[in-house]
């Protein structure tokens, strides 16, 4: 790899890790101005105000916020949240438990969705203007228009009420087998793949269309090579770049933006877990989520720029 | 059993099911009934409980913030978990009476001012531990303490001094309290060993079923405790906890068959789910209302004649037909119904009457401006649409009724109780004192509606005092019709809980103290 390329992406890398330090502070400083008292939202309608008082006491809350935020940092870093205000668990210990439930989630709505949105794109772009083309905008237009509660429970009532092929509650532990596992996110997978689908399909489309337009094509249609080889092996390597943004703005999505599809189908994910701790402002886990999720955009982010950067042959061969 | 057989042929001639599941059903019951022989059908098979099976409840109201300590518990689920892995000196019975649990006895000493509790023997932990005295003073002594963090704090208070004896548990009161055996069956006194000083949030405790997975906000998972010293109890190998906050997927849950029990279905959907042959739905008409509350110290609320205006403004039947459809009873402006003990049903019921509203509105000489009413489906469900109709019927009595719709998100740190006209609701307590001394006495701490009258605590405190049934009757009649003159409660309605089982599970028994029997759904009932 040449140097400029390598120092681009050491660029690249130093921004997001900027960028991740002024997100902190912004959580940091958020959480600090949301109405509502912590004692008060803790212990709920029926808190007496003595139980308010000892619980204020208890929790800390009279520290300046400046040695508060530094003294949080340093923890984080090192991977130590504290503990949740609301029952005292600690807190990297749940949350690593509800990542790797929505990671495990969001991989598989990923294996199945990414594929399939490329190769539709690629169908899509092979059958320009032709009925496969437009069955294929108008399906992922449809389900992307539709709430995706809506498609959950359509599915739910369909799929398990009726049916009975897979349960309606996604519920997973540590006990299933893999296979138990799957067959118990079968829902959600379903769901959020139809959610992110129209999005990069039409993406992919889209961007090859713009590359078929250059002389190139022309020259390799020439050759003779067959009109699909034509897209796979020229027209999409040199539309990598805008594909792979939009991919990894889903797979985001998949991540951070799960929570309506996590309640509907009561899957253990990070979402839920967010919005019970803001409800009562739990502010450390707050923070904590906040955190993770913020570096996962940022750094799916930053693939996206370094693959772009690398997989753009204008950088990667200087003149 | 003839029923059942007669029950499945009514089905199948209005064609709920079809011929091949009906000669299904009745064979196997034809089978069950020569396996069983004629001893089961003579005394009734349905009373007789059976032993085994995992039971799951899909349940509404548990966050990931939860904690199994009884001190800290304030959501439908952890109160359920309590139930069902915790026990408590005294327990409120389905027909309204005190019977003892953990306490084998209780009698009162100096009219009321002492109660001896006899512990029960033999009674284990589930860590295998005897329960003791000590340990009944110690659990009391946390609840109590001053810096305690508990929710049954405000019922402690009266509390002077505990001791213990032998196996007996002292409590001296400040004032005489004939209600104190009732208290106890609060279900946060769960008694713990050595009071759960050591750790309260191990879900240990002397119930029939011990806790084996506890994730807060996702499921609780409980196995039956073979040293449980009460056999008419807990009949399951197993119980489940499923947190399923949302509606649908609690109801499609139960529809297909993962859970055998849900809590707080809607309203508005329960009649549909009656439909579903393998569902029954259960209702419980319990002590909680849904209100709007006035301080009465805050013009224009000060005015009496304004708030009769308002109290005769609000149509009563028409918010328990379209906001609870029907599952419901109206309320009378008073906290309290005929689901408390001691109850005055001679309180004459307030009605919808546009004419006295207009009389009394124009009496109050208010000047016109719009009176502000706070309201967020936090403070109920459907409390929208209900202050909407309210709304509505005050401005055709020319009553300027405003709404100010507030964010659901700290509604009750920041609205109720400091804003001086909202909605909001009460979740009722096991007895008239109780409720009448958390909200209505002029130092209660919740004291929502600012009602401090002198006359109403002498004879709070009065009524508390006197062991005499009949005597305390007509003090609390006295009360509630005080309230609901001077007061500054709009109780339009008491709502009713709706619970959704499998037709499969035998044994229920409503309890007005609360929704899912009272929370003791797993620990009493059976399969069939």
């Amino acid at each position: 790899m040449p140097s400029h390329l390598i120092l681009l992406v050491i660029q690249r890398l130093a921004l997001g890790v900027l960028l991740l330090l002024a997100s902190s502070v912004l959580i940091f400083a958020g959480t600090q101005i949301l109405p509502g008292d912590v004692a008060q939202a803790v212990l709920g309608q029926s808190a007496t105000p003595e139980a308010i008082a000892n619980l204020r006491t208890e929790m800390g809350l009279n520290e300046p916020a400046v040695s508060r935020y530094l003294k949080w940092l340093f923890g984080a870093v090192q991977g130590d949240f504290g503990t949740a205000l609301t029952n005292g668990a600690d807190i990297g210990t749940s949350i690593s438990k509800r990542l790797g439930n929505t990671l495990f989630l969001a991989f598989w709505a990923a294996v199945i969705s990414v594929p399939l949105a490329i190769l539709l794109g690629l169908i899509a772009v092979r059958f320009r203007n032709r009925w496969p083309d437009r069955l294929i905008s108008a399906m992922s237009l449809a389900t992307i228009s539709v709430p995706e509660f809506v498609i959950g429970y359509v599915f739910m009532f369909f799929v398990a009420v009726k049916l009975r092929w897979v349960p309606s509650v996604s519920m997973i532990n540590d006990s299933m087998s893999l296979m138990q596992k799957l067959q118990s996110i079968a829902l959600p997978v379903i769901v959020l793949t139809f959610v992110v689908l129209a999005h990069m399909m039409r993406m992919t489309r889209a961007a090859i269309l713009n590359v078929m337009e250059s002389p190139y094509i022309e020259t390799a249609e020439l050759k003779g090579l067959s009109r699909f080889a034509v897209i796979t092996k020229h027209a999409l390597p040199n539309s990598v770049a805008p594909i792979v943004n939009v991919v990894m703005l889903n797979l985001a999505y998949l991540v951070v933006g799960v929570v309506v599809v996590e309640v509907i189908f009561v899957y253990p994910g990070m979402g839920q877990y967010l919005v019970d701790h803001v409800a009562k402002r739990d502010i450390p886990v707050v923070q904590a989520a906040g955190l993770i999720f913020a570096s996962v955009y940022i750094l799916l982010n930053m693939a996206a720029d370094i693959i772009g950067i690398v997989a753009n042959p204008r950088l990667r061969h200087p003149k | 059993m003839s029923d059942k057989l007669h029950n499945y042929v009514w089905k199948f001639t209005s064609k709920k099911l079809s011929r091949r599941s009906v000669l299904a059903r009745a064979s196997a019951l034809a089978m069950f009934a020569a396996v069983a022989g004629f001893s089961a059908v003579d005394s009734g098979f349905a009373a007789e409980p059976k032993k085994g099976g995992d039971f799951v409840m899909g349940l509404k109201g548990g966050e990931s913030t939860n904690s199994l300590d009884p001190a800290l518990s304030t959501s439908h689920v952890t109160a359920k978990a309590l139930r069902t892995y915790g026990e408590t000196l005294t327990e409120v019975s389905p027909d309204g009476e005190v019977i003892a649990r953990l306490a084998e006895s209780f009698s009162p000493r100096d009219g009321g001012k002492s109660w001896d509790f006899q512990i029960r023997k033999g009674v284990k932990f589930h860590n295998g531990q005897e329960m003791t005295a000590e340990d009944v003073l110690k659990t009391m002594q946390r609840h109590s303490d001053e810096n305690t963090k508990s929710g049954a704090l405000g019922i402690m208070r009266g509390i002077e001094s505990m001791e213990v004896n032998g196996d007996t548990f002292t409590v001296h009161l400040s004032t005489p309290n004939a209600d104190l055996p009732f208290l106890m069956s609060d279900y946060h006194l769960v008694i713990q060993p050595n009071g759960g000083l050591d750790d309260p949030g191990a879900g240990i405790a002397t119930g029939p079923y011990k806790v084996t997975a506890d994730e807060p906000g996702l499921r609780y998972k409980f196995e039956k405790f073979e040293d449980y010293w009460d056999d008419s109890r807990g009949h399951y190998d197993s119980v489940e906890i499923i947190v399923i906050n949302d509606d649908t997927a609690r109801a499609n849950a139960l529809q297909s068959g993962i859970v055998h029990a849900i809590n707080l279905v809607s309203p508005k959907t329960a009649k549909l789910m009656a439909r579903n042959p393998a569902v029954k739905i259960e209702t419980t008409s319990g002590k909680g209302h849904y209100i709007f509350v006035m301080h009465v110290d805050t013009p224009p609320f000060d005015n009496k004649d304004l708030r009769m205006a308002l109290k005769h403004a609000v149509n009563r039947e028409e918010l328990v037909d379209k906001v609870l459809a029907g599952y419901g009873k109206v309320g009378n402006d008073t906290p309290i119904n005929e689901a408390y003990p001691l109850f005055d049903n001679t309180v004459p019921q307030r009605t919808f009457d546009l004419d006295k509203a207009k009389e009394y509105y124009e009496k109050s000489g208010h000047d016109g401006s719009p009176i502000i009413l706070h309201v967020s489906d936090a403070a109920f469900a459907g409390a929208l649409d209900a202050a909407q109709l309210f709304q509505q019927s005050a401005n055709a009595a020319g009553i300027p009724l405003q709404l100010k719709p507030e964010p659901a998100d700290g509604y009750w740190s920041e609205v109720w109780n400091k804003k001086p006209f909202a909605a909001s609701y009460w979740g009722g307590r096991p007895v008239q004192d109780q409720m009448w001394s958390v909200g209505y006495l002029s130092t209660a701490d919740w004291n929502d509606t600012r009602f401090k009258n002198a006359e109403f605590d002498a004879m709070l405190l009065e009524a508390r005092a006197e062991l005499d049934p009949e005597k305390r009757q007509e003090t609390y009649g006295k009360m509630a019709r005080l309230v609901r003159e001077e007061g500054g409660l709009i109780n339009p309605m008491f709502n009713q809980y709706i619970d959704g089982m499998a037709t499969n599970v035998d044994g229920w028994a409503t309890n007005p103290e609360g929704d899912m029997m009272n929370g003791f759904v797993a620990v009493k009932t059976w399969f069939e």
